[in-house]
């Protein structure tokens, strides 16, 4: 059971005692230390998806924001001479955008055919009225994404304060609040959506309103958990007990400490919102034309999907790569936020 | 549980009640007239189709009337539609709508469930990158895109179901049912493995491995059971996802349910069957949710004798 | 006496992110036919994963890097999934540490008790389940026979103890491994527990395998004790030798740390510092660095164990003949005057050097 010591030379200092050995040494943390959220954008950092998504998705933000000023051509200037040509780049020699068109099994140059002058083309094809189809989406995913983004404001505006009023109020004010919100959630969200859609003139206003009144439940309730847990810890506690108002415990120690949730839900609120302005210009009460938006597009789109795939397919493959780029994000930062998710 | 289940009715009526009120003035305030024809039409002629539809009395009469009128069951004549009872109207179409929706939920859910348990047995391996994969597509993908995808190349190119319309029965159901299956699938799998990996982290889970289960008698025998449980929770946000999935997809496959009435009613300013509907949609998804509660009780031990404690 | 397990020169690698963890290092020990043997250490000195290793449930990356754990002639280590599962919950059980959450919160008790039956005896549901409520009966759940529908959350802490030392026993294992199975109850249950596991000891003829990093608890069951830091064994003896004649400055420092009657100063002592990081182990005694009587050689080489009695080893450098004579704390010169009184009023049985030929182990 003896270990082998015969390779070590013992001599006279071998048994000489170490000074007293420095205590704080011991003490001394071997991790450098970091902060909660320097931790996990470390570990967000390992998740490729996530970032990966990340990029995309900063890249999809940089071009939506340039087509505010600049798009190849106008997106809502009819050429009615140019109806529904086919995507074509340059020479019409990459496979897929040719300009040619299968008609009746003869392939036919459509850009030839509709005159279209030498050194015209259309990157994603055009529209039953001639519009630029690749224009259209870039204004599109912009006005989409600002949708997103709007309606996940009145998360912030009204789903947070809410939240942290009903979970630290407790008591009666806190059954009154979560009253309210269980009746608003027993109407299933799109129908007051619908409603609120048939009261107001449509428009990019009344979308985001109508998405706003109902959205913000779901955040209020994380909020409101997540209060109420922070209520008991010790640092609120003593923050209360030392006299701070409310107020400032709620921007200086509560706000802190929900942030992670508020990020996440807010990232998980974006996408809901894109599909939701995509759904119900769909079914033709979204953005009134001749915006586009996703919505709008995907719903034209449909119209002739049979025989003109193409005017689908794209924006069906943009608004996809968005949604999943949002969710792969949110999910990413959910386990970042929550080690205990993952390993 | 008792005095529990009947002050979940109470509550339930309540919010029905609200919103029933709620519905009606907002109504009220829309703009638009509901009549197809009004351009045509004569004062005289608005007067006596006012008078008909009781439009002509005053809006608290009109508010009571049609209060009575739910309780009895009758929500109105539909102002378009060959001027049929919206009562009729719903309970002809509801017929497809119910189909597609409990084959979509079975579907999606079982699907689901598999799929997200495989994933948490077999974490962070391919099986798991794939399934969670599937999931992510299954919740970002809008069903709309998805149910065209299916039209276009499952019946239109390939041929092997029909386009749309609902004369050929089951085969009529296979796609709307597919391309409404994927939200509840998706939502169920990620739920699943979350609620999978938790339990397979626990302690009993240890401990009946410790007994000499082997890792596959160990998740039939625990890890499922205490996993699915909570997976109960989730069905009332499923239905919810159907509901607004079936608008839709309805509507691409021209299936005469409620969900494609319901965008039929929206583009027409048919607010008679507009209500009716709302409050038909609000009832389903609070009863769902009341029946997933009591149902969850009966399920899960911990909650189930909770009630009755006291006689142990 | 029969050695019934025997682990040799074990050795487990933890794979992590920042690199592999060497949680176990060289373990030696053996457990004999019908006793206790108490592995005593603080949190993350490597007691839990060493009895999950003979319980083949370590976790995924878990590497066993060398060794052999023997049981009735074969190498557990070597079994495969199938040959150790028959092993599990059959000659070789557990008892884990936290009542509250090692039973199925969705299967009646009588059920989880009659599990293992069901998995390794080839018996009836019927007999199995009256099997189990006369197991739940012997630990001492009281109406065994209309509490087998019950579920878990129905009963206490104490009772789920026992219900989960019911699943343990169910099947009459030869060795019984508690993982801590007192430390989440009150201190007037834990008693309960530890008689319990004594009378069942007696009763069905097992040895246990005890791990605790509460010495108190050690000294009302343990016939032996095995003290681990850092992943390493560094001394083991009897439980007398251990308690009155300690020898290795942790176990020193152990047992001041754990209150007495006669504790002079109203202040318990804590032992400064923290364990050492096993991603990168030191060469020499882990503990030297937190030792107040650490010396260079110490820093420079992992001490072998020297022999203090037959049964009675400690790996310091302290007992190396070269060393300077040092003395341990009061405290523990009181226990050592203690033990030489009880030993020679011959209440502890102390085999030291009644017989000759015995050569230190450290030449």
């Amino acid at each position: 059971m003896a270990d082998n010591t015969s390779d070590i030379k013992l001599n006279a200092d071998s048994f000489k005692p170490v000074a007293a050995n420095n205590v704080d040494e011991q003490e001394k943390i071997s991790a450098p230390s970091l902060t909660f959220f320097q931790d996990a954008i470390r570990r967000l950092r390992k998740n490729k998806a996530a970032v990966f998504s990340f990029w995309l998705l900063a890249i999809i933000i940089f071009i939506s924001i340039v087509s505010i000023w600049w798009t190849p051509s106008d997106p809502n200037a009819q050429h009615v001479a140019y109806a529904n040509l086919p995507p074509k780049i340059a020479n019409g020699n990459i496979p897929g955008f040719t300009g040619k068109a299968n008609v009746g099994g003869n392939i036919v140059d459509k850009y030839a055919a509709a005159k279209v002058p030498k050194g015209t083309y259309y990157v994603l094809g055009t529209d039953y009225l001639g519009r630029d189809l690749f224009s259209r989406l870039m204004k599109g995913v912009a006005l989409s994404l600002l949708i997103g983004l709007l309606a996940t404001l009145f998360d912030l505006v009204i789903g947070v304060p809410y939240g942290i009023i009903s979970g630290w109020k407790g008591g009666k004010t806190d059954t009154i609040m979560q009253r309210i919100i269980e009746i608003i959630s027993s109407i299933p969200n799109l129908v007051v959506v619908i409603l609120m859609l048939l009261l107001f003139t449509p428009g990019l206003g009344s979308i985001v309103v109508a998405m706003g009144i109902t959205g913000w439940i779901t955040m209020a309730r994380l909020v409101r958990a997540e209060t109420l847990t922070l209520k008991t810890q010790e640092y609120i506690l003593a923050a209360q007990t030392l006299g701070e108002s409310p107020f400032r415990i709620a921007l200086k120690h509560l706000i802190p400490n929900l942030s992670s949730t508020i990020i996440i839900q807010t990232m998980f609120s974006i996408p809901t919102a894109i599909f939701f302005e995509a759904f119900l210009s769909f079914i033709g009460i979204g953005i009134p034309a001749p915006n586009a938006s996703l919505g709008t597009l995907l719903s034209d789109g449909q119209k002739t999907f049979r025989f003109l795939p193409y005017q689908m397919w794209y924006p069906a493959a943009v608004i996809s790569i968005i949604m999943i780029a949002f969710n792969l994000l949110a999910d990413g930062l959910r386990d970042a936020f929550d080690p205990k998710t993952q390993e | 549980m008792r005095k529990y289940i009947f002050k979940r009715i109470m509550y339930m009526i309540l919010t029905l009640f609200i919103i029933a009120t709620a519905t009606f003035f907002l109504m009220k305030l829309m703009p638009g007239s509901p009549y197809a024809n009004q351009a045509k039409m004569t004062a005289e002629q608005r007067a006596i189709m006012d008078a008909q539809y009781g439009l002509n009395k005053p809006v608290y009469q009109q508010y009571f009337i049609y209060l009575i009128g739910i309780v009895q069951g009758n929500f109105g004549t539909s102002f378009q539609f060959n001027n049929q009872p919206v009562s009729f109207l719903i309970s002809s179409r509801i017929g497809p709508s119910m189909q597609i929706g409990a084959q979509a939920i079975v579907l999606g859910t079982v699907l689901g469930i598999l799929l997200g348990a495989l994933a948490a047995i077999r974490k962070n391996t391919w099986v798991d990158t794939l399934a969670t994969f599937f999931a992510i597509l299954g919740r970002s993908i809008p069903n709309f895109v998805f149910a065209v995808l299916l039209q276009f190349y499952l019946a239109f190119k390939l041929k092997i179901f029909p386009i749309a319309l609902w004369d050929e029965g089951f085969r009529s159901s296979i796609l709307p049912t597919i391309a409404l299956s994927m939200a509840p699938l998706a939502t169920t799998a990620r739920f699943m493995r979350t609620e999978m990996v938790d339990v397979l982290n626990s302690d009993y889970i240890e401990l009946a491995r410790a007994k000499g289960n082997t890792p596959w008698q160990t998740v039939a025998k625990h890890a499922l059971r205490n996993s699915l449980i909570p997976v109960i929770t989730i069905i009332g946000p499923m239905a919810v996802d159907l509901m607004v999935g079936s608008m839709v997809v309805e509507n691409i496959f021209s299936i005469p349910g409620i969900g494609d009435q319901f965008v039929k009613s929206i583009t027409t300013n048919d607010y008679p069957t507009i209500m009716g509907l709302t409050l038909l949609y609000s009832f389903m998804l609070v009863v769902v949710i009341l029946i997933v509660d009591i149902l969850y009780g009966f399920i899960d031990p911990r909650i189930r004798l909770s009630g009755n404690e006291g006689s142990n | 006496m029969e050695k019934i397990l025997e682990v040799n020169d074990l050795q487990i690698d933890f794979d992590t992110f920042a690199g592999s963890v060497k949680a176990i290092r060289n373990v030696n020990f053996h457990l004999n036919k019908g006793e206790t043997l108490a592995i005593v250490g603080e949190s993350g000195s490597g007691k839990s994963v060493t009895v999950r290793s003979i319980m083949g449930l370590l976790a995924n990356n878990a590497k066993v890097a060398s060794g052999s754990i023997d049981f009735k002639g074969r190498d557990i280590l070597k079994l495969s999934n199938r040959e150790i599962e028959k092993i599990r919950g059959n000659d070789i059980s557990m008892i884990f540490q936290d009542p509250m959450t090692s039973l199925d919160p969705t299967m009646p008790i009588g059920k989880q008790v009659a599990e293992p039956l069901l998995i390794h005896g080839n018996v009836s549901k019927k007999k199995a389940m009256a099997r189990a409520e006369e197991v739940l009966e012997l630990v001492g759940i009281t109406n065994a026979k209309n509490r087998m529908k019950d579920y878990p959350h129905q009963f206490s802490g104490g009772q789920r103890q026992r219900i989960v030392i019911a699943i343990a026993i169910v099947n009459y294992p030869e060795i019984l491994i508690a993982d801590e199975p007192t430390t989440a109850l009150d201190v007037t249950i834990q008693a309960q527990i530890i008689d319990l596991m004594k009378e069942l000891q007696n009763k069905i003829e097992t040895s246990i395998i005890f791990i605790t990093h509460d010495l108190g608890v050690v000294a009302g069951i343990a016939d032996r004790v095995a003290v681990m830091y850092a992943g390493k064994i560094i001394e083991y003896g009897s439980v007398d030798e251990i308690f009155y004649n300690p020898q290795h400055p942790y176990t020193w420092g152990l047992l001041n740390s754990m209150p007495t009657l006669d504790t002079d100063s109203d202040r318990l002592y804590a032992i400064p510092g923290t364990p050492p990081n096993l991603l990168n182990p030191p060469r020499g005694d882990a503990f030297a660095p937190r030792n107040p009587y650490a010396m260079q050689i110490d820093y420079q080489a992992m001490p072998p164990f020297f022999k203090v009695s037959d049964t009675h080893y400690a790996a310091t450098w302290l007992l190396h003949p070269d060393a300077p004579k040092t003395e341990p704390p009061v405290a523990i010169r009181k226990r050592q005057e203690e033990f030489r009184r009880l030993v020679a009023e011959g209440k502890i049985t102390q085999p030291e050097n009644d017989e000759g030929g015995v050569k230190d182990d450290a030449e």
